[in-house]
């Protein structure tokens, strides 16, 4: 599987990455047999930027982590941080590294606090100053109402922030957020996105793995997405974005006999054909400008009569880069059962990123 | 949210000796796991209430109907319950560690630059002061029933130690069976299925001369009956009961010390070598 270049011009930095891997192939056996989990994996992350791993479930993102960070070892490849050799000297690695994983690897019975000093103990931190510094990151991360109590009565977000401070505790210059924002609320998403980006641009050199193109869009210099434990693409989100197309308007009828009308009028205002689903009351059409194009979409309707369940600006999604670079949906694999997988409106509407009112 | 703060100066690097960053590791995660275990009521009735009922059972239910030579059978039983109850709990070592690789936090643990078997040390160490208190308890409800050590104080807390070193070093076989498990609830059905038949096909409860010619034979050698035989025989318990005719049951004290080294030699470097490769899924 060769990487796909989107954009020529390579970065100067790259060969000096902070973050290295090369060649990294990782396989698990199961039950159905050999699972190439990392299939010759490369990436470089020069120091003080943000790359983002950008694939499905089962893409071999939190493999990928896992062995950067120590915690499985590869079958080949090399690997290293800051020059460090991950396989030959994990305990150097591990002095200047953060992790913070997909579940959040925090101990229920202890409190924020307890959690915190525990790890700058096993810093090795004196009492004095783990104590000081679990107090500075539960402010930091806005626990301290409570920092006292004990973890299992945290929310998720909360849990996913105490996480966070965790692998900050030791001031890493080097993070790596495992899907930090899966499962969490709009809100605490948000809040999440800030606290990385405060950190980043304090200088923390940080690579992390998503499913949402928008996550990697908000907080990565550079996107790698991975497909099948390799990665098939690169380049910054910008990059990744023009290729696939920007944002398109959808509609959704309450009577498909309207249907010849819509289509007509998404044509004249769309910069493509307009795709009519299987459903043939669901079109859509790639916009220039979504907001403009949604309103003189809108307008010509409602002067057409025509009568809609739902009608939005559809952002590209993880299925959108997915479909245009493997010409697969993205969770095709896991679940072949599920109808809507096969159809990339259906898929990501249920990303939180379908069509919106 | 500031990310100032976080841009302290990194004090991992502190001129510490190995061996001191091990211990304090070690210490760390055992408070870790004591303070667990004083926040969880189930497992302090685990640890309590259970032993306690175990003796008040035994001693009253078949105390009347079981008789051993030159002595009463409350004397002879309470090695046997003290070793059951060490050696059941010793598998919540497997248990725990099993949680906590499915929780996640041994990933944590594997990203610190800690000791790699500081996180195996902290569990042993707090099973067996869970182990130890089990211990005293059941102690003190003996003595309420009758129960008196016959010998000196020194044999006293030879057997007290032993029970605890056999109890340790099973907490290793068990911390490794946790790791490869990776599941509590598989960990407890699985030492079901084992440590029942290896505490009741033994001398903890009745004298093996009792039991048909194969379960004889597998009581006189198993390891647990060593451990009550060594126990009962270290508090003045045994009576006048003739101690059977295989060398671990002649040897008691040397088979449980053998036993034990034995089960810590090949059993530590195993968990150990199995931390540093295991990660949640």
């Amino acid at each position: 599987m060769s990487t796909t270049p989107i954009s020529s011009s390579g970065r100067p930095g790259a060969v000096q990455g902070l973050i290295r891997a090369h060649g990294v192939t990782k396989v698990y056996s199961s039950k159905s047999g050999p699972v190439r989990a990392l299939d010759g994996l490369d990436i470089s992350v020069p120091e003080g930027t943000v790359m983002a791993l950008l694939g499905p479930n089962g893409a071999g993102k939190t493999t990928a982590v896992k062995v950067l960070t120590t915690l499985i070892k590869p079958d080949a490849g090399t690997l290293s941080i800051d020059g460090i050799d991950v396989l030959a000297e994990p305990k150097e690695v591990r002095r200047i590294i953060g992790v913070s994983g997909q579940y959040a690897a925090v101990d229920e019975n202890l409190t924020g606090q307890e959690n915190l000093r525990m790890v700058g103990r096993l810093y090795h931190l004196s009492a004095k100053e783990a104590r000081t510094r679990a107090a500075e990151l539960i402010d930091m991360f806005e626990l301290t109402d409570a920092g006292n109590r004990p973890v299992k009565g945290y929310s998720g977000g909360m849990r996913r922030r105490l996480d966070l401070a965790g692998a900050l505790v030791n001031s890493p210059r080097v993070l790596f957020l495992d899907e930090p924002t899966t499962g969490l609320d709009p809100r605490s998403r948000l809040a999440l996105w800030q606290v990385i980006k405060d950190l980043v641009a304090a200088g923390t050199t940080l690579l992390l793995t998503t499913q949402y193109l928008e996550e990697a869009d908000q907080l990565a210099d550079s996107v790698a997405v991975i497909d099948r434990g390799a990665v098939i693409a690169e380049g910054t989100s910008d990059q990744l974005k023009s290729r696939i197309g920007g944002h398109s308007v959808a509609v959704a009828l309450m009577d498909g006999n309207d249907a010849a009308a819509a289509r007509e009028i998404l044509a004249r205002h769309g910069s493509g054909a307009p795709h009519t689903a299987d459903d043939g009351r669901t079109l859509e059409v790639a916009v220039q400008n979504g907001p403009a194009s949604l309103q003189l979409v809108l307008a010509d309707l409602q002067s057409r009569d025509v009568g809609l369940h739902d009608a939005g600006i559809r952002r590209p999604t993880l299925d959108d880069v997915f479909l245009q670079l493997t010409g697969r949906p993205a969770e095709e694999d896991q679940d072949p059962r599920d109808p809507s997988a096969v159809d990339g409106q259906g898929k990501s509407a249920r990303h939180g990123e379908g069509v919106r009112r | 949210m500031s990310a100032a703060a976080a841009r302290l100066p990194a004090t991992a690097a502190r001129g510490n000796s190995a061996a001191a960053n091990w211990a304090a590791d070690g210490w760390t995660v055992t408070r870790r796991n004591l303070i667990k275990i004083k926040r969880s009521p189930d497992m302090i009735i685990f640890a309590v209430l259970q032993p306690v009922m175990f003796v008040l059972l035994f001693s009253q239910v078949y105390g009347g109907s079981i008789n051993v030579a030159g002595t009463d059978y409350t004397q002879y039983l309470m090695a046997g319950i003290f070793a059951q109850t060490v050696v059941f709990g010793s598998t919540f070592s497997g248990a725990a560690m099993a949680q906590d690789l499915k929780e996640g936090i041994i990933d944590r643990f594997r990203t610190l630059p800690m000791s790699p078997s500081a996180v195996l040390i902290g569990r042993t160490n707090s099973d067996l002061a869970l182990n130890a208190i089990s211990v005293l308890i059941m102690m003190g409800t003996g003595l309420l029933v009758g129960w008196r050590v016959n010998t000196s104080f020194a044999s006293f807390l030879a057997a007290v130690g032993l029970l605890l070193l056999f109890s340790y070093s099973f907490s290793w076989v068990m911390a490794l069976l946790g790791m490869t498990v990776r599941t509590p609830e598989t960990i407890n059905n699985a030492s079901f299925m084992i440590l029942f038949p290896l505490t009741f096909i033994s001398n903890a409860f009745v004298q093996s001369s009792t039991l048909p010619a194969p379960l004889r034979i597998f009581a006189d050698w198993n390891p647990v009956s060593a451990l009550v035989q060594a126990v009962r025989e270290l508090f003045g318990n045994l009576g006048t009961t003739p101690v059977p005719d295989t060398w671990p049951m002649q040897h008691a004290v040397a088979t449980v010390l053998i036993g034990s080294a034995a089960m810590l030699l090949i059993f530590v470097p195993l968990a150990v070598r199995k931390f540093e490769s295991v990660s949640s899924r």
